[in-house]
């Protein structure tokens, strides 16, 4: 059951993401993106973070992929669609690819760390509050130091796209 | 119950299709998704972790991700949007101001 829809997240996954790459409109790529990130949020909730796969939904889907196709809208992208790929021969970084996925599969197939069948202990509800209860304890100074950040980027963002005062 | 490795598997898929995106396509913008798409894989494997070794640890690493990413994202559209005022390109390899 699980691992059935598990092959169904996944494979939905990996569809959206080479659309993603290979689309020749942004706004399709936005738009598999927006069905990736669905589908990635549907893995987290097969993986018990029922939380995070909310706030993946808020974050990603609601707020950046908006924000995505509002820059796309403003932005004219009609010069953009003719050519895909970067000019010039791409084959090297294509065996770099290769080489990194076949690496990382390599290394996570042959050790045996990565090979637990179940995990170690069964969860007892009260899930979000033991979480929020280790970031707003023990995790309390990172958080308040990425909400200086969030800040700090609203402002920087502004500053960037308004047009400068002649 | 779905093994673990399967999860990694999984993120490792979706790092190689984004780092592909990354480095050859030609888009500003597709490059800046394919950006996200990367994260989104990496969030995949701190959760997998966490969820399989009992640990919370996982969940708030990934949450911090998307809080830092989402500040990315802003701070990059916004120079995207000066970017397309001033140069009125979007092609990568066409960028080449801080060259000198």
């Amino acid at each position: 059951m699980d691992q059935g829809f598990f092959l169904l997240f996944a494979a939905a996954s990996v569809v959206a993401a080479l659309t993603l790459v290979l689309a020749r409109n942004p706004v399709h790529s936005a738009l598999a993106l927006m069905a990736c990130f669905l589908q990635v949020s549907a893995i987290f909730v097969l993986l018990e973070a029922p939380l995070l796969a909310v706030i993946q939904i808020f974050v990603y889907v609601g707020a950046i992929m908006v924000l995505f196709l509002f820059v796309i809208m403003m932005i004219d992208v009609r010069e953009a669609v003719l050519q895909r790929f970067l000019p010039g021969s791409n084959l090297p970084v294509l065996v770099l690819l290769v080489l990194l996925g076949v690496e990382m599969l390599v290394l996570v197939l042959r050790s045996d760390r990565f090979s637990v069948a179940e995990p170690v202990a069964m969860r007892t509800g009260g899930e979000v509050r033991q979480l929020s209860t280790t970031l707003f304890a023990d995790y309390l100074l990172p958080f308040e130091v990425a909400s200086v950040i969030l800040l700090a980027a609203l402002i920087g963002a502004i500053v960037l796209a308004r047009k400068e005062p002649r | 119950m779905v093994p673990l490795w399967w999860y990694i598997v999984l993120g490792v898929v979706l790092f190689v299709i984004g780092a592909a995106g990354v480095l050859l396509r030609r888009n500003i913008l597709v490059v800046l998704m394919s950006l996200e798409l990367l994260l989104n894989s990496v969030n995949i494997n701190f959760i997998a972790f966490g969820h399989y070794y009992d640990d919370y640890r996982g969940q708030i690493f990934a949450i911090f991700v998307i809080a830092i990413t989402a500040a990315e994202v802003a701070v990059a559209l916004g120079i995207l949007v000066a970017l397309a005022r001033n140069k009125s390109t979007l092609k990568v390899d066409e960028v080449t101001m801080m060259k000198g």
